[in-house]
């Protein structure tokens, strides 16, 4: 692993490649975060939504797509962190996570991220900003 | 009117970040790392112990806005932001309040759609801000129809 800093405008973190989602998956995270929203565990109420299917919390994708940062944060974190999301992920969907580097300011760093489906589709896409600097604790 | 309620706010509740809690949330999101649930790690890390992954703030207790009685359906999540200080540590306590933002209407190709922006915020004991969590909530006309809005 590289020191974050070193890092250049274009390069980018190296991709995840997610499994494919499963209802475990969100099974797990309806638990874990609290969101129990129906559509993203049980069948008839995501077709009663007017879904083929149920979709995940976009929240997982988000939380998922965080990731990619883990390895750096003990050279610094996540300041801001914004996302829109795109579209729906599906069971069986592979998700690949992406950052690239985009500009590079003192101690601040400016990646895009997104979440990209197998159909190269953005699922979800917004910014990462990462402090170089550690904050006082 | 959901335009009403812009400037509206909950009470700060307060939360405990627990162990138990953040190891499951890692995990949930694929993210089992020492940082966050290995306690030595924790323990030998820049912040001396562990840190919670910058989503975690969703599991936060924020309090109920008065008079905002959103629909359990039909809701869209279109965009999520997080601000931060500093992470947030393993065992701190955090207050946490919400607050409506903003509200409009954009008029596209399913009809007026309403777009409701919502921020948490996170304060340690002495009122001093650790994160800002802003969610925006597209609401369909057909769902505000139903909330009698």
């Amino acid at each position: 692993m590289i020191g974050i800093k070193e890092l250049r405008a274009g390069d980018s973190l190296p991709e995840v490649r997610l499994n494919p989602v499963t209802r475990l998956d969100l099974i797990k995270y309806a638990g874990a975060s609290g969101d129990f929203n129906p559509i993203h565990t049980i069948d008839a109420e995501a077709e009663q939504a007017g879904l083929p299917g149920i979709i995940a919390h976009g929240m997982w994708t988000m939380g998922n797509l965080a990731k990619l940062f883990t390895p750096y944060l003990e050279q610094g974190f996540i300041r801001e962190y914004a996302i829109r999301f795109r579209g729906m992920v599906f069971l069986g969907d592979v998700v690949t996570l992406k950052a690239v580097l985009k500009d590079l300011q003192d101690q601040e760093l400016t990646f895009e991220v997104a979440a990209v489906n197998h159909d190269g589709q953005d699922v979800l896409k917004g910014s990462v900003v990462f402090s170089a600097e550690l904050p006082d604790l | 009117m959901l335009k009403d309620s812009i400037g509206k706010r909950s009470e700060k509740v307060r939360n405990t970040i627990e162990r138990g809690a953040v190891r499951k949330f890692a995990e949930a999101i694929g993210d089992p790392a020492p940082i966050f649930i290995d306690e030595a790690a924790g323990a030998e890390s820049v912040y001396k112990r562990n840190i919670a992954p910058p989503t975690f703030p969703v599991t936060f207790d924020a309090g109920v806005i008065p008079e905002l009685d959103l629909p359990s359906k039909g809701l869209i999540h279109g965009e999520q932001i997080y601000t931060y200080v500093r992470p947030l540590l393993v065992g701190e306590t955090v207050y946490c309040w919400m607050e409506v933002k903003d509200y409009y209407e954009r008029s596209g190709k399913m009809g007026r759609m309403g777009f409701l922006v919502m921020t948490k915020y996170g304060e340690n004991a002495n009122g001093e801000l650790l994160f800002t969590e802003e969610r925006i909530v597209i609401i369909s006309e057909a769902v505000r129809k139903g909330m009698g809005a």
